[in-house]
Order: C-alpha cells, then sequence, then structure tokens
C-alpha cells in the first residue's frame, strides 16, 4: 500500500467528497435499479387494475388519516397468516399504487384482502366507534368522515397525475382502447378521466356505502377502497405454487 | 481579560448561528417527546384521541417523528456541526447570511411538516410525509447546508480535515441523494398541496427503506458519529483511541449502510435475491458500528475515574453502550427467522427507540451540555440537573424498551399459536391487542421519564443562558467604571 496514502484523502476536501459519493451510491444501485428491469419482479395475473374515481378517493382519506400506521397491507407466506388473512400477498396487487401502503407495523390486523369480509354497515359502524363493534378496540373514531361531504372536484387532475406516473387512465380514443383489450370495457370506462366525476357520483350511488343515499360523503369513499382490497385476484384459477417461481 | 477572549471568539467564530439552533433543539426536543408521550398513551387509552382529527394517532405519530428526528436531531446536527466544522478547522463559518438561510428553512420545514400532518397533508411515506412545496424547501436549504460546510472547510488553517468532519460530510451528502430519490413524486396540480409518488408498489417500497433505514444510518448514525468524534474526546480530555480504525469503520459503514433498507421488506412481495442481500450486509454492518463504539469508548481509557464527578461524560459513554446495543439487535432483527417473529411489531418500536432515546438523544444531551456553556463563555447553572436529568433519561429507556420487547416478542407469539389438537389459529387478533395494554402503559411511563428529563435539561440550559447574560453584564458595569474613573 505504499503506493497509497489515506492522507491523500483527509487532506483534499473535494476527494473526499467524491469518494463518498462513489461508496453511498453502490448500494441503492444495486437493489434498485433491477427492479425497474428483472421480469418476473411483478408477477403476470388476472384482474389486477387501477382504482376507480371513487375507491382512489378512498384511498386519498385512507393516507390522510395515516391508517398505514397500525394497518400493514402485506400479507407474508406464513401458515398463520394465510389462515388469518388469506393468500400471500402479490407483488402484481400494488402494482398501481402510488404510493405503496404495505405498512410497517401492525397495531391492527392487516388490511391487504379485507375487501368483502365484513358488510358496509358493519364498516360504518366500526368508523364511527370502533368499540362499538369490537370492544377491546384500541383504534380511534373517525365519526367525522360520516359528516364530511366528499370532495371530488380535482378527481381528474387526480387521475391525470397518477396517469403521468404511469398508471393507465385514459383520456384518447387510443388510450381508451387499449384499456378495453387489457382491462374488458366495463373496467375501461371506469378508468376513462374525461368521466370521471359521473363514474365516482354513479359508483357511490350504486354502492351506497355509508348507508345514506341523499348525501356523498368521506365514508362512501373509505368504504369503497376497503371492499375492494385483495379482491382483484382469483386465487381459485391458479395451481397451488403456481406463484412460487415468481419469489 | 476574561470578556476580551470571549469577545475574539464571538469574532472568529460565527457563534450566533450555532446558539439559535441549539435552543431550537431543545424547543423541537421538548414538544416532539411530549408528542411522542401523547401518541402513546393514545394507544394505552384511546379515548384520549378525543374525536379530534387533528391529534388521532395516525396524523400525530408522524407529528412525533418529525419533531424528533428533524426537528431535535436535525437543529442539533446543524448546531454541533457548525460548531465542530469551525473549531477543528479554526475558521470562521462561510456566509453568514446563507448560513441564517439554513436557520430558517430548516425551522420553517419542519413546523409546516407537523401542522400540516396534523391537517391531513402526508405522502403517507414513513420519516418522509412531508408534501411536495417543503419537499423542495429542504431542498434548497440542504444545498445551502452543504455550500456552508465545505466553503468553511476550505477556509480551514489545519491541511488535515478532522475525522468527525468526515462523517458530517457524509451525512449531508447521503441525506441529500436520498431525500431527492425518495421524493419523486407529481402533484396533482400546481395549487394542490396533494402528489402522487413517481414509483409504485415493489419499487416504491425498496425506495422507501431504502430512504428510510438511510434516515437511521447517515441521519441518525453517521452524522451523530461526527458529534462523538468530536465531543467525546473533548470532554474526555483525551485523544481519540485509533485513528486507524477510524479510518476503516468510516468507509465500511458509508459502503455498507447504503445496502440493508431491504431487511424492513422481508418476506414481502419485494423479491427475496433483494431481502436476502440487505440481510447479509446488516450482519457486516456489525462490524463498524462496533468499530465505533469501541473508538468512543477506549478514548476513556486512562480517564475513568471522570465518569464519577462529570454526569456529562456519563450521557456520551451511556450513548455509545446504547449505541452498541442497537447495533447487535439490528443485525439480529434483520435475519429473516427474526424477522417472521418481530416484523409489524413492538419489537421494531422498541428497537428504533434503544438507538434514538438511547444513542442519539444521550450523544445530543452530552454534546449540547458541553457546548453550550462554551458558546456563551459561562459554567453550566447545574450539574446536579445534568446527574437528575441523566437517571431521569437512563431509567426512561430502560422502562421503555424492555415493555416493547415484552410487547413485540409477546404479540409475535401469540399471532403464530396454534391450537395443538385442531391446528386452528389459538388467539383471534383482537386478544393479542388486549395483552398490548399493560406493555403500553409502561412504555407511557418510560416515555414520561423521558420527557421530564429532557424538561430539566431545557430548564437548566435557559438558566445557564441567563446566568451568562448577568456575568456579561457585570463585566460591562466594571469596566465601564472604571472608564469613568480614569
Amino acid at each position: 500500500m505504499s503506493f497509497f496514502k489515506h492522507e491523500s484523502i483527509e487532506i483534499n476536501a473535494g476527494l473526499l467528497i467524491a469518494l463518498t459519493m462513489v461508496v453511498i451510491s453502490i448500494g441503492g444501485l444495486v437493489e434498485i435499479v433491477p427492479l425497474f428491469y428483472i421480469k418476473n419482479t411483478i408477477e403476470k395475473v388476472e384482474g389486477v387494475r387501477p382504482y376507480t374515481p371513487l375507491e382512489l378517493r378512498g384511498r386519498d382519506i385512507y393516507q390522510r388519516e395515516g391508517c398505514y400506521l397500525c394497518h400493514s397491507q402485506m400479507i407474508r407466506p406464513f401458515r398463520d397468516e394465510m389462515l388469518r388473512y388469506g393468500h400471500y400477498s402479490l407483488a402484481a396487487e400494488s402494482q398501481y399504487d402510488h404510493p405503496f401502503q404495505w405498512g410497517s407495523k401492525r397495531t391492527g390486523p392487516d388490511l391487504a384482502r379485507v375487501g368483502g369480509k365484513y358488510s358496509n354497515e358493519w364498516h360504518v359502524a366500526h368508523m364511527i366507534n370502533p368499540r362499538d363493534v369490537v370492544p377491546e378496540s384500541i383504534m380511534p373514531s373517525y365519526p367525522w368522515l360520516m359528516e364530511n361531504e366528499l370532495e371530488y372536484s380535482d378527481i381528474a387532475d387526480r387521475m391525470r397525475a397518477l396517469k403521468k406516473a404511469g398508471v393507465p387512465y385514459s383520456e384518447t380514443r387510443e388510450e381508451y382502447q387499449a384499456n378495453v383489450e387489457k382491462f374488458g370495457r366495463e373496467v375501461a370506462d371506469r378508468l376513462n378521466i374525461l368521466a370521471a366525476e359521473q363514474n365516482l357520483i354513479a359508483e357511490a350511488q350504486a354502492g351506497n356505502f355509508d348507508g345514506d343515499r341523499a348525501r356523498l360523503t368521506e365514508m362512501d369513499a373509505l368504504v369503497a377502497y376497503l371492499q375492494m382490497l385483495g379482491t382483484l385476484v382469483d386465487f381459485s384459477q391458479y395451481e397451488e405454487g403456481h406463484f412460487a417461481e415468481f419469489r | 481579560m476574561a470578556q476580551s477572549a470571549a469577545v475574539d471568539t464571538q469574532q472568529q467564530y460565527n457563534y450566533a448561528i450555532i446558539k439559535k439552533f441549539s435552543i431550537m433543539a431543545l424547543v423541537w426536543g421538548v414538544l416532539g417527546m411530549a408528542a411522542g408521550l401523547y401518541a402513546a398513551l393514545e394507544l394505552a387509552y384511546p379515548f384520549l384521541n378525543f374525536n379530534i382529527p387533528e391529534i388521532t394517532f395516525g396524523r400525530l405519530r408522524p407529528v412525533h417523528t418529525t419533531l424528533v428526528i428533524f426537528g431535535f436531531g436535525g437543529s442539533a446536527l446543524f448546531a454541533t456541526s457548525y460548531y465542530v466544522v469551525q473549531r477543528t478547522s479554526q475558521a470562521r463559518l462561510y456566509g453568514d447570511g446563507l448560513a441564517n438561510f439554513t436557520f430558517w428553512g430548516w425551522q420553517l420545514s419542519v413546523g409546516l411538516g407537523a401542522l400540516s400532518y396534523m391537517f391531513g397533508i402526508t405522502q403517507s411515506r414513513e420519516y418522509a410525509e412531508f408534501e411536495w412545496p417543503i419537499d423542495i424547501l429542504i431542498t434548497l436549504t440542504w444545498v445551502a447546508y452543504f455550500w456552508v460546510y465545505v466553503q468553511t472547510l476550505r477556509r480551514r488553517s489545519q491541511p488535515h480535515i478532522y475525522v468527525a468532519n468526515w462523517f458530517y460530510i457524509s451525512f449531508i451528502l447521503a441525506t441529500a441523494i436520498l431525500h431527492i430519490f425518495n421524493n419523486l413524486a407529481i402533484p396533482v396540480n400546481l395549487f394542490s398541496l396533494k402528489s402522487y409518488s413517481l414509483f409504485s408498489g415493489v419499487q416504491d417500497a425498496m425506495t422507501q427503506w431504502w430512504y428510510g433505514h438511510n434516515a437511521v444510518g447517515f441521519f441518525l448514525t453517521a452524522a451523530f458519529l461526527g458529534m462523538m468524534y468530536y465531543f467525546v474526546p473533548k470532554q474526555a480530555g483525551r485523544p481519540v483511541y485509533s485513528y486507524r480504525l477510524s479510518i476503516i469503520h468510516f468507509w465500511a459503514l458509508a459502503f455498507l449502510y447504503m445496502w440493508v433498507g431491504a431487511h424492513h421488506l422481508h418476506w414481502t412481495a419485494l423479491p427475496d435475491w433483494t431481502s436476502t442481500l440487505a440481510a447479509t450486509f446488516s450482519v457486516m454492518l456489525l462490524l463498524p458500528s462496533w468499530g465505533g463504539m469501541i473508538n468512543g469508548i477506549m478514548t476513556l481509557s486512562g480517564a475513568w475515574h471522570k465518569l464519577r464527578t462529570d454526569p456529562i461524560m456519563l450521557f456520551m459513554i451511556t450513548a455509545l453502550s446504547f449505541y452498541g446495543m442497537s447495533t447487535f439487535e439490528g443485525p439480529l432483527m434483520s435475519l429473516k427467522s427474526v424477522n417472521a417473529l418481530s416484523h409489524y411489531t413492538d419489537w421494531t418500536i422498541g428497537h428504533v427507540h434503544s438507538g434514538a432515546l438511547g444513542w442519539v438523544a444521550l450523544i445530543s444531551f452530552g454534546s449540547l451540555y458541553h457546548m453550550v456553556p462554551r458558546l456563551y463563555d459561562t459554567k453550566l447553572w447545574s450539574l446536579r440537573l445534568v446527574y437528575a436529568h441523566f437517571f431521569l433519561a437512563t431509567i426512561g429507556i430502560v422502562l421503555y424498551i424492555t415493555a416493547m420487547w415484552v410487547a413485540g416478542i409477546g404479540q409475535g407469539l401469540l399471532l403464530r399459536a396454534f391450537d395443538d389438537q385442531f391446528g386452528t389459529l389459538a388467539y383471534t387478533f383482537i386478544e393479542t391487542v388486549t395483552f398490548l395494554h399493560k406493555p403500553y402503559v409502561v412504555r407511557a411511563l418510560g416515555g414520561a421519564f423521558f420527557v421530564s428529563g429532557i424538561v430539566l435539561m431545557a430548564v437548566n440550559i435557559a438558566m445557564t443562558i441567563r446566568q451568562a447574560k448577568v456575568e456579561q453584564a457585570a463585566i460591562e458595569a466594571k469596566i465601564a467604571s472604571k472608564l469613568a474613573r480614569a
């Protein structure tokens, strides 16, 4: 090592900065960049689609209230989690999640497949006061979700922003056609940005998620979101162990 | 004489900026830790959410983490780094105006961030919840910080850049990279505070935890090692134990940390190769971490008796001990089999607090107790209060982390318990929540100890500053009367 002395770094701020940059860049480059290029990072499955306008607003509210701090949306491949929550989560199931909501803590149970597990009425009662339906619960109450009218005037802008990030919402005829081929006509209609407001209102009307047809509340959106979580992939279509090859 | 010496250092170095950051570190520390205590109480007694949206647990938790990490920790780092770079370079800080901009930019970011979470404006990325306008302000502040720091280094009258500065530099550079790439997002429109992250799902999760763990690695570790490398030798009155060790562990730490973030994503939809790689590097990271701990603790060799008389030294050595402990616990928890149990539980919360309270907060307390009297050219108002603070803090940490071990390991075991006869789950989820109540009460008690400690510190520092002003006024009066007589 006689040709190199560490001292030459210690007396040269520029060199210290340059070498530090090199050393701290390598780990992230090796671990993050390939995830965008290795094809089997995200499994090929039928059924996963972007969120409808109403679900999207529900998801925004989920983030606003910080639900992700106590609820994960990532089921791990363990026997107890399979029994408790269902099939382990696939990468494909969160491919349209900007940002991801996998969470890091389960003070409450995982919600990745909570959709369809409880009725709309249960969710509404649970949100207004969790202890009415689960006496031991330590979750905060969210009565204001039922009081607040849902704000959706910028729903088209929200979808456009997501479109820029790569979510296939459609604005042009061609984009719509591509969605019809990919997701079928019924889904493609709901991904059309130009009809976002009508779609949002129609879905809330048809679903009546908060049990109050007269009003369109934040509760409508949140329950619509919760009720679709984990319901998109039909696992009975796939043989057992099919998804193991992607891991 | 005393006065002229004081005036000289005040002119030689920019102390005004350090004083401001030090005071704000304590202000944010008290507020942020109190917010944490309240959040802990909400988990033990949910009625404390009071159906007020702004203070529900989900909105208060990011307020707590932001105020303690960026408010308290960040301000302490700005203060000490500006002190260390001036003292070790024997040069005045570059650009008074730019340095002031870093102060206001940082305080505004922290304050606006905390407020915005209470109103539900958040990116929902842990420790990076700031929405896009605040992210831009942070970026500008950080570029200014880098510039001030490097320009001051270039003014140094020593050929060597002291080791503490390497750590501060790596922290500034790494934080810049992490902040920019983890916050790539598309705003809904220019007048909306809401944005959606550029990446999704797997890639988003990986980017976030690459950020999340290196916020720990560089913001909460490398930078505080920089603090350690200046203030421990100064307080001990001994040189750093091994210069060679500091070189090796610096480069190893900077290289290895950036690989380990994916250990937060074991057993998830992230590909196995990534999280396995992260776990491997996490185990290797034990070596440079302990290199730093050993270098710090051994600096005291030959001066161990100081622990008997110097409460500031107690803070520093205890901080290094907690650093060693939590950097052992970290690699352990990054093993897949351990992580299968610990992930999603309070064990993680306990681990992060043994690092954050035990290491980050204690080394900051020690450094501030050392630095503030020197900034004001006086002595600490009360050493007995420093002792009291030390014991309150240490008891608080021990209560906190043992409660979280019980909560985390207990809940992990309950969740994976099966009925022997039928193979069904032995407990429902809500039964494991009921189990958490007692540990949550003990955790809040530990937090209360810790908060009362920093309140004592705030009082002590405030009185120290007041005392300095009184002393200064007395000296000035004396000089004035002498001049009048002459």
